[in-house]
């Protein structure tokens, strides 16, 4: 005789659930595994307020992205941001690339420093993974041969001819009154090294260097400096540091009232929204040769709103590292895969117009953006203005600035 | 060189120590009674210089008003932290002190760095930016409240220290503290009211700084080296040595700028530093032990 049990309501429900979970990875295996990009920024320690806007503006561009539907030419990957902390340190930086790597990371976006994308670029290397430089001037980041390495902003050198050629335009239009100039810089690698380009190449458009005056970081008064520079009576003052001695220097420049036709600086540290809302009438005037957005391009001033709605300040390493990333999209879908090869070959060809940096299409010559340029900017008591190139320039310089006497 | 020159910068070394000043007397009163280096100082500060900030971009309150909150507010800080934290985990021993200042200091930075982020912050008030003008040069009003501030500080401290009760208790303490407890002092107390001045000053440091300078989460590292030296070469404890160690380290620092230029002109601190402790290790005006 058999016995036959009746099938349970409970029986029932549990080989329904049973089915659903075992189906699942079937479901699951229908969407494609998002592509992990590695953001890797100074998010803490001393850089940290330039890694958090670069962190901001590289997930802005994944959510953005993501919510267009993902790359189109990949059925609609997504982006998955994975995120490093360097901690302000190039060791750090190297550790996180390689616990990406093993996080199974398909490209590197940052560092914002020099110091830390050397090395880190390096480690990425290994991998043959690709790495985006958002912001990061040293030109020796494109010229030790790393296949990987693409930037898309210009470098030191670049930005230092085009410094020049936008003084010289602009002193030209004044009628060539800036004959003498006196350099001021931070005795580190960044000031001592810019300071030395800035030497080299300021005889071509006909400055005479009156004096090249080194101060120490930190340096908690600039009194005696800008005496020194009182007596010197240059015409022009070009300066070369970071943000709180920069900062320091241009209140007291302003307080001993000396007469200048201009105070420059070429990725001047602390020429920001920041310096002008706290310090309007000190900033007023100041010139800086810097990256900067396409004050015509309607995508960037719709950028500018979304960041500024939300409190915060609309720097460039909010849109260099929004802009390299959409860059790295633009790779994938040429690609049509996340392989590594194949990206690095896809950003090779790449001819990518879809941003708003005054660069044009890009073309890459050794990882190198052939169009990237900075532009001259000047500060009024409220904004930010662009003075040169002339086709991108919302306004026109003040140069000589009015004088205090 | 030029003698407006040269008179500027002694008018600019000066005022520049009274800067030093104001910072090095909390940290003298601290280093003279509790005999440890108090190494959350310059976080100690940052703080202080976070809060004025903030009391006049959120609420208005100019710097100099602001005095009148952040005096009591970083006394009862200080008394807090000596009681709750400082007292409890050092078991009576320096040494431990020592260690739990060094971990505060590293706690407080890092949490300031999550909190304001990395970026330095400026104020502009009515006066900032005015000058006045004192022989061959211009000075800044803001500096110019500071140093006699800074002086009026040391001298208040110093007459509360001679003077009241609490002053003898602190000096008994300061000298024996064996003996102090054996005639009924709460040595205790003494440290946690001694932790608690200390920091009231830098509360009023900050309001007097603020105007002139910028705050960051790594501002106490700008300062508290040369705070640091100012309390050796003016002795521990005392505070006519730190009024005059900060016009000498000030002086030092100008002059070492004007002629060996900013960049290696700081080393003239450097030198003092190493000085005093190879020729008078108590101090200019410290006691001889």
């Amino acid at each position: 005789m058999t016995t036959t049990t009746p099938l349970s309501r409970r029986l029932i429900l549990q080989a329904g659930a049973a089915s659903a979970v075992l189906g699942a990875p079937g479901l699951l295996l229908a969407q494609p595994r998002p592509v992990k990009v590695g953001l890797l920024h100074p998010v803490s320690g001393a850089l940290a307020y330039s890694g958090g806007q670069s962190r901001m503006g590289a997930q802005m561009a994944i959510d953005e992205i993501n919510a267009a539907g993902g790359i189109k030419s990949m059925g609609g990957t997504r982006l998955e941001a994975l995120l490093g902390d360097s901690q302000s340190r190039p060791e750090v930086g190297v550790g996180e690339v390689e616990r990406m790597q093993q996080d199974g990371v398909s490209a590197y976006i940052g560092c914002f420093s020099s110091a830390i994308a050397l090395p880190a670029t390096q480690a990425a290397a290994k991998y043959n993974t690709p790495f985006l430089i958002d912001v990061g001037v040293s030109d020796a980041l494109v010229s030790r041969g790393l296949k990987n390495v693409f930037r898309l902003a210009p470098g030191n050198g670049k930005c230092v001819d085009d410094a020049f050629a936008g003084l010289s335009e602009v002193n030209k239009a004044a009628g060539g009154i800036a004959k003498t100039a006196v350099l001021v810089h931070e005795d580190s690698e960044f000031g001592t090294s810019t300071a030395k380009l800035l030497t080299a190449k300021i005889a071509g458009i006909g400055l005479e260097v009156k004096e090249s005056l080194p101060h120490a970081s930190p340096t908690r008064d600039f009194t005696n400096l800008v005496l020194r520079i009182k007596a010197i009576k240059p015409d022009i003052v070009i300066m070369s540091n970071y943000q709180n001695e920069y900062v320091l220097m241009a209140r007291t420049l302003y307080q001993q009232k000396v007469d200048l036709a201009g105070m420059f600086s070429v990725l001047g540290g602390g020429f920001n929204y920041k310096f002008i809302k706290e310090q309007p009438d000190v900033a007023q005037y100041m010139m800086d040769f810097n990256h900067w957005y396409n004050p015509r391009n309607p995508k960037a001033i719709e950028m500018r709103k979304k960041v500024e709605a939300t409190g915060g300040l609309f720097t460039f390493e909010v849109y260099c590292s929004y802009n390299s990333v959409k860059l790295y999209a633009s790779a994938l879908e040429a690609a049509k895969s996340a392989d590594k090869a194949a990206v690095i070959a896809a950003l090779e060809a790449s001819t990518w117009s879809d941003h708003f940096m005054p660069y044009g299409a890009t073309k890459f010559v050794n990882g190198q953006n052939q169009g990237g340029r900075a532009a001259l900017l000047q500060a009024s008591k409220t904004d930010i203005d662009v003075v040169w190139p002339n086709e991108f320039a919302g306004s026109k310089a003040v140069f000589p600035r009015p004088k205090f006497s | 060189m030029d003698p407006t020159i040269l008179a500027a910068a002694t008018i600019n070394g000066v005022l520049l120590g009274g800067m030093y000043t104001l910072v090095a007397c909390g940290l003298t009163l601290i280093y003279g009674v509790l005999h440890i280096i108090n190494f959350a100082h310059g976080s100690m500060l940052m703080l202080a210089m976070f809060g004025v900030y903030y009391l006049l971009t959120k609420l208005g309150l100019d710097p100099y008003l602001s005095m009148l909150v952040m005096v009591p507010v970083m006394y009862l800080f200080g008394y807090a932290l000596y009681k709750g934290v400082i007292g409890r985990l050092s078991n009576g021993k320096d040494e431990n002190i020592l260690l739990i200042t060094l971990g505060l200091s590293i706690l407080i930075e890092n949490l300031a760095l999550m909190f304001f982020k990395g970026d330095s912050r400026t104020i502009s008030v009515s006066y900032s930016d005015r000058m006045v003008e004192l022989g061959p040069t211009l000075v800044p009003l803001p500096k110019l409240i500071s140093f006699v501030v800074a002086l009026l500080l040391c001298a208040a401290l110093g007459l509360f220290i001679q003077r009241t009760d609490t002053g003898r208790s602190i000096r008994a303490v300061a000298k024996e503290r064996v003996g102090a407890r054996l005639v009924g002092i709460d040595v205790e107390r003494v440290f946690a009211i001694s932790y608690g001045i200390g920091l009231a000053t830098l509360g009023a440091a900050a309001c007097l700084l603020m105007p002139i300078f910028y705050v960051s989460p790594t501002i106490g590292h700008v300062f508290v080296l040369v705070a640091f030296t100012v309390v050796v070469l003016g002795g521990m404890g005392s505070f006519v040595g730190a009024a005059v160690g900060g016009l000498i380290v000030g002086l030092t620092e100008s002059f070492g700028g004007l002629y060996l230029g900013e960049s290696l002109g700081q080393i003239g601190i450097s030198l003092i530093f190493i000085l005093i402790l190879l020729l008078r290790p108590s101090g200019l005006f410290g006691a001889r032990t």
